[in-house]
């Protein structure tokens, strides 16, 4: 819906922004108003923004590949239909975050091509592997888990266009999590290899997920002007906590351990968790994952394979134009 | 020579902080900045709008409603799309 055309003239950018303008934009955020495309904003905003819906945008669509691993290999029909239409929404997500990303001036292309080109980051939870069925329940059950924590509060973002696209989000994923927390009980409640293979997927994904939340506080770089800017509302060891406590109980239930022998419980009812190893962190968002160099590859794979479906639209397109002008010459 | 028809624009307004903008009508005017104008004067009376679009209905393309039952079929059926589709036991909580 929204295009380019929208943001006429010289770019917002060129202003020479001064105290005026910044002291009322900021007022605006302060009284909760949405900033929309056309408003003047500071050229920070437009580009922290423009990498945070980018990224997101190319997690959802990157977050296709280790799911989409099991759809030839889901155990029932039931949970084929479920995956493949789980991996579809994860499509249309990324569909809607591009479009609402393009609304900041920066082209789908330019965008597409700075994922390919690996300057664009995306989550670094999909560069881990999903070896057995297990992980496909611990994905809905975690890591679904953790983007709606995280999810939930950009549905109140001060810019209009992301906080729209993720309401969107937020209604069509709530299937998402309880899917995976179906199949990690059905696991559960099955044989003891059955069991001991969700356990497995939750050893193997627990500390991933929780640096989903991305570093902590005190070494977070965007945090502070993001807060500020109301594009965030919490920080990122809130929502961590948030998921933890929502989480142990729930493993509990399904009578699994967290894999966190010195995890204890505080006085608030809090579940403190020990440290998380920030290093390896680091590594998969430096491109040294396990996964990484995979999922680089089968992007580009899609991209340069799917080249010629592009052309041939636009080749299509072009061919019919004219042959609506020439019969509407006749 | 006849005199063409003033063009149709379709109308979209932003009700509230935040929203989208909504359809709410159309209206004839001769160019985009009377539109905008004329637009103003017929739908925000009362204070309804914050932004207004408009597009040249020539511009829109809709699908065809008598065809309606083939275009939507394919969603019908799937109601694994739902969170209503999957068991998670009470004492869980909401997920």
């Amino acid at each position: 819906m929204y295009t380019q055309a929208l943001n006429t003239s010289e770019s917002d950018d060129r202003h020479v922004e001064d105290a005026t303008q910044a002291a009322a934009f900021q007022a605006r955020i302060d009284a909760e108003e949405r900033i929309e495309p056309n408003d003047w904003m500071p050229a920070a905003y437009r580009k922290t923004l423009t990498r945070q819906i980018s990224q997101h945008a190319h997690s959802e669509i990157v977050g296709m590949l280790p799911e989409g691993n099991w759809i030839t290999r889901a155990p029932s029909l039931r949970r084929k239909a479920a995956l493949l239409a789980k991996v579809q929404d994860e499509c249309g997500h990324g569909l809607y975050l591009y479009a609402a990303a393009e609304t900041l001036g920066t082209s789908r292309e330019e965008l597409v091509d700075g994922m390919l080109a690996g300057k664009a980051k995306y989550s670094s939870i999909f560069n881990y592997p999903t070896l057995t069925w297990a992980d496909i329940g611990t994905i809905g059950w975690l890591v679904d888990g953790a983007a709606i924590m995280n999810q939930i509060p950009l549905c109140r973002c001060s810019y209009g266009p992301y906080a729209r696209a993720m309401i969107r989000v937020c209604k069509e994923e709530s299937f998402h999590q309880r899917q995976g927390f179906e199949i990690m009980l059905t696991l559960c409640r099955g044989t003891e290899g059955q069991k001991a293979m969700a356990q497995d997927a939750l050893n193997r994904w627990w500390w991933p997920v929780l640096m989903m939340f991305g570093p902590p506080d005190k070494a977070s770089q965007h945090s502070d002007t993001s807060t500020r800017w109301k594009i965030k509302r919490f920080s990122n060891d809130e929502l961590r906590q948030k998921f933890v406590d929502a989480t142990v109980p729930q493993a509990q239930f399904l009578g699994l351990t967290i894999p966190d022998p010195g995890m204890t419980q505080d006085d608030g009812g809090h579940w403190r968790y020990s440290e998380i190893d920030w290093d390896e962190f680091k590594q998969v968002l430096a491109g040294n994952g396990p996964c990484n160099r995979d999922r680089m590859a089968a992007r580009r794979k899609a991209h340069d394979e799917g080249a010629w479906v592009r052309d041939a639209a636009a080749a299509f397109a072009e061919k019919r134009k004219h042959r609506q002008l020439a019969q509407a010459a006749e | 020579m006849a005199t063409p028809n003033t063009p149709l624009w379709e109308v979209f307004i932003r009700s509230r902080n935040g929203l989208a903008h909504k359809h709410c009508g159309s209206l004839h005017a001769s160019d985009a900045t009377m539109a905008l104008q004329a637009a103003r004067d017929i739908f925000t009376r009362r204070g309804e709008g914050l932004s207004i679009w408009v597009v040249p209905s020539s511009a829109i393309t809709a699908s065809d409603p008598s065809e309606k039952g083939m275009m939507f079929e394919p969603a019908e059926s799937k109601i694994y799309r739902h969170p209503t589709f999957y068991d998670v036991p009470e004492e869980v909580g909401h997920m």
